[in-house]
């Protein structure tokens, strides 16, 4: 096998090199889950406090559709496997796509492969080191998390398959990112494919789970869940996710083979020879640079928001009234459970569309390190217009962001039979949460001016906001804590009633964050430093 | 030898045209760059004259792309002085702009863009675009401007910011090695290109290794090793503190030349003789060689290329030294 020649020698590579990376990742992951059961436990110390909640959320189908199908809740292990199954799994699924396509055609694109390929290794080596250090991965995830359950004294067999769960959604996850690898010349069209699978695997589930479960054979993280860690354990779904993602690995080592090094499946066309109107200005090149990212974005909020909207009237006809529940939903002090259950979709549509606006304020730093901010730079074209302009798209989209949320989820809840009037009270709803996505702005665009080798921590910040957001209450987090998330400061629309001053004083915080990145942008140097 | 600085003598003083009255577009003295405890430039000094074409050398890493990217106002010196067209290349970088254009020596382009937009847009924001000489810059050198910029080789890239740093109005243009990816057909065009830039009165910082482009294109031109300047003047000028290779057949066998000043690397074989001798012991050792009757005599100045690597030869050599001295002197970078 001359085509493997120095796969264990660029594995070894890899991990030296991204050790810091792949602790980052597993770390945390394993953390929340033993935090997760440690709040469990809190929040529900007896068996009483066990068994009516299981009882009430049996009726629940807000809960259901943001967790996972109702099965062992009278148990701590059920709870916890209810409580951060389809998280954990989405942030497993997050590691091995991140990682992957990173190691495959990140290196590629960087032209960094064409040197490792001109040693003397077998031409798939870099390919199967990579698929080795992410599968490791995703089975040092799984065995930890089933060592840190049963380090917990919870029952082992559920231990197991739930940690099984969680490296098999890993691997299934990595491996689409594989076959996108092979399809697409871009990295960033791996990132965003795989998050968009993970982004459809959740929003099947919630239709299956509050249906009669059928869709959610069609989700992985939905066929992870049909094992029942902790209520009567199954071991076959598991092989149908391994079954597939053999397939998917074949499929893309397929296509490795025929490809050249750096060309993806499809020959780029050609384009304009000139340029149009509106690339004649910073904000129209941001703009045009950033399309591809404004679409993609824009239909994976659709995609949730309209699944939400379609839940909606579900909610109605399920009944539940019990008030751990109602606070573990919203935080909040009670009140319609409708409402509840809106007003934490529309906080998750606008995490989701929180990922869309860093990674457009990032576009600045991104620009700078690949050098090209030099060209511009070198025009007359101060660094305010330019780091400006990509800030710009990133205010501006936020709102059209909220937008396609507010406006998805309200029509589709009219039409599945919630009534249009839902149409304006969501969309307000969802508009209140711009000032809280511009904070995140603001604090990147700061990192980048002060820290700029610290931005990538703008992504740290949004996923502890998500941790906040989904498992405050779980984690039993303290109060302060939880305060410092722009978005526990949203109004809960439609559950509460609108307070302008706290989005008064979020906006003026990410004007001066902002204000102060770009301060700094303009008195350091430029570089990739 | 000893390598003495051309046209300052005292380190630090700024450069000064000697030509009295030409104006001076790039004017820098004594500037000094930092990376953390590299000392990236050294107290470098540059004169570029308005309407030349300025050679800048060194040897990879010596600060010559550091002393552009400070030009453009992308770095902010430690220390020193840096003015071009009149300004402070940090504090007034937009106004700067309006008058300059840069080609990098990697360019790297936005992927989705094709080579046209690319042009287009740089035209555009320096308000200068004209069409008619970028549809003529992109014949001459031939590239696609429907072309993806994602699927050009680094040539092709470079060729894209050649046009639009060519077809725009700009009075000086900063070139950062910008043939390092080009074919010797292209090369030629460039050649072509910066000559008549120069015709048309613009000023032109040319960084380069090709030592054959310096030679043909420039006027003067300065030598960097370090983060400072150990040369500057004209090509002609620099010959004069260097050596001149003769090699010669004499009627009688070539004796007494070993006893002059000035010659070097002496071979003698009966009567062919080869040596090489310091210009301004030139006169002696002609002499001498018309006494022993000359039968034949070929004699060339030495190229930039022999200077080049004589001069970095000799100062390699005493690399060791140096860096010992530095080290002892130097002030140890906080920790």
């Amino acid at each position: 096998m001359t085509s493997l020649t120095g796969t264990v020698a660029l594995a070894r590579f890899i991990v030296r090199r991204d050790r810091i990376r792949i602790l980052l990742w597993i770390v945390p992951i394993v953390v929340l889950v033993a935090l997760t059961v440690v709040g469990i436990e809190g929040l529900f110390p007896d068996q009483a406090a066990l068994d009516q909640t299981a009882a009430a959320t049996q009726h629940n189908a807000a809960a259901i559709a943001f967790n996972g199908p109702a099965q062992g809740l009278d148990t701590v292990g059920g709870q916890v496997a209810f409580q951060f199954g389809a998280p954990g799994m989405v942030l497993v699924g997050l590691m091995s796509i991140f990682m992957l396509g990173r190691l495959t055609r990140g290196e590629e694109e960087a032209g960094r492969l064409e040197v490792v390929r001109s040693l003397p290794v077998g031409i798939h080596a870099n390919t199967l080191a990579a698929v080795l250090t992410v599968a490791a991965m995703d089975l040092v995830v799984g065995v930890s998390t089933a060592a840190v359950l049963v380090a917990q004294g919870l029952p082992p067999a559920g231990s197991v398959v739930f940690g099984v769960s969680f490296a098999l959604v890993g691997l299934f996850s990595g491996a689409v990112a594989l076959l996108v690898a092979q399809v697409t010349e871009s990295t960033r069209v791996v990132y965003g494919v795989g998050g968009a699978m993970l982004g459809l695997a959740f929003v099947l589930r919630a239709i299956g789970d509050i249906g009669d479960g059928t869709i959610s054979w069609l989700s992985p993280i939905g066929v992870a869940q049909k094992a029942r860690p902790f209520a009567d354990e199954r071991w076959w779904p598991f092989l149908l996710l391994v079954v597939v993602t053999v397939i998917l690995v074949a499929a893309a080592v397929t296509l490795a083979v025929r490809r050249d090094l750096g060309a993806g499946l499809f020959a780029p066309r050609p384009g304009p020879p000139l340029a149009a109107p509106s690339l004649g200005h910073p904000i129209g090149l941001a703009v045009r640079l950033q399309r591809g990212s404004i679409v993609g974005w824009g239909a994976a909020v659709l995609v949730f928001a309209t699944a939400y909207g379609w839940i909606g009237p579900t909610v109605d006809a399920f009944i539940g009234q019990n008030k751990a529940l109602a606070e573990l939903l919203a935080g909040g002090e009670g009140g319609n459970l409708t409402d509840l259950y809106f007003a934490t979709s529309i906080r998750v549509l606008a995490l989701i569309a929180t990922g869309f606006a860093i990674q457009s304020a990032l576009r600045v730093r991104g620009e700078e390190s690949s050098m090209r901010a030099d060209l511009v730079l070198a025009t007359p074209v101060s660094r305010w217009r330019f780091a400006w302009s990509h800030l710009a798209v990133a205010y501006a989209g936020s709102v059209v962001m909220l937008t396609i949320a507010g406006l998805g989820a309200g029509l589709t809840y009219g039409v599945a039979g919630g009534g249009m009037a839902g149409v304006p009270r969501l969309l307000g709803a969802a508009l209140v949460y711009a000032p809280a996505m511009w904070i995140m702005v603001g604090l990147a665009m700061a990192l980048d001016g002060f820290t700029p080798r610290l931005v990538g921590a703008s992504w740290v910040l949004l996923l502890a906001c998500v941790v906040v957001g989904f498992l405050g209450v779980v984690l039993g987090l303290p109060r302060w804590l939880q305060d410092l998330s722009p978005f526990q400061r949203v109004p809960e629309l439609p559950a509460a009633s609108l307070d302008l001053l706290p989005l008064g004083v979020m906006t003026a915080i990410a004007a001066g964050l902002t204000l102060a990145g770009l301060v700094g942008l303009r008195r350091r140097d430029i570089g990739r430093v | 030898m000893p390598n003495r600085p051309l046209l300052h003598d005292t380190p630090g003083i700024p450069a000064r045209c000697d030509d009295g009255g030409v104006p001076v577009a790039i004017a820098i003295a004594g500037l000094t760059k930092r990376f953390g405890s590299t000392r990236a430039l050294d107290g470098l000094d540059l004169t570029v004259l308005t309407g030349e074409v300025h050679g800048f050398l060194g040897p990879n890493g010596s600060g010559k792309t550091t002393t552009i990217r400070v030009l453009l106002g992308l770095l902010r010196a430690d220390a020193g002085r840096a003015e071009l067209l009149g300004m402070d290349p940090w504090r007034d970088a937009v106004e700067v702009h309006r008058r300059l254009a840069y080609v990098p020596g990697e360019v790297s382009l936005w992927p989705n863009l094709t080579g046209g937009e690319v042009i287009d847009l740089f035209g555009r924001l320096r308000h200068d675009l004209d069409r008619r000489r970028r549809d003529d810059l992109l014949q001459r050198f031939q590239l696609d401007p429907t072309k993806k910029t994602g699927a050009y080789s680094k040539g092709n890239r470079q060729k894209v910011a050649l046009v639009a740093a060519l077809a725009s109005d700009a009075e000086l243009l900063l070139l950062d090695e910008p043939t390092s990816g080009l074919d010797p057909l292209m090369e030629a065009v460039f050649q072509d290109c910066i000559r008549e830039a120069k015709a048309q009165g613009r000023t032109v910082l040319l960084s380069s290794h090709i030592l054959a482009e310096v030679e043909a294109l420039c006027d003067r031109l300065s030598i960097i090793r370090l983060g400072r300047t150990v040369e500057e003047g004209t090509l002609d000028e620099l010959r004069h503190l260097t050596r001149t290779s003769i090699m010669a057949e004499t009627e009688r066998p070539a004796q007494g030349l070993a006893g002059l000043d000035g010659i070097h690397d002496l071979e003698t074989d009966g009567t062919h003789v080869r040596f090489e001798v310091d210009t301004t012991d030139l006169d002696a050792a002609i002499r001498r060689l018309g006494e022993l009757g000359i039968r034949s005599l070929v004699s060339h100045p030495p190229t930039l290329e022999e200077l080049f690597l004589r001069h970095y030869g000799d100062e390699l050599a005493k690399e060791p030294e140096r860096v010992d001295r530095e080290r002892d002197t130097a002030p140890s970078p906080p920790r």
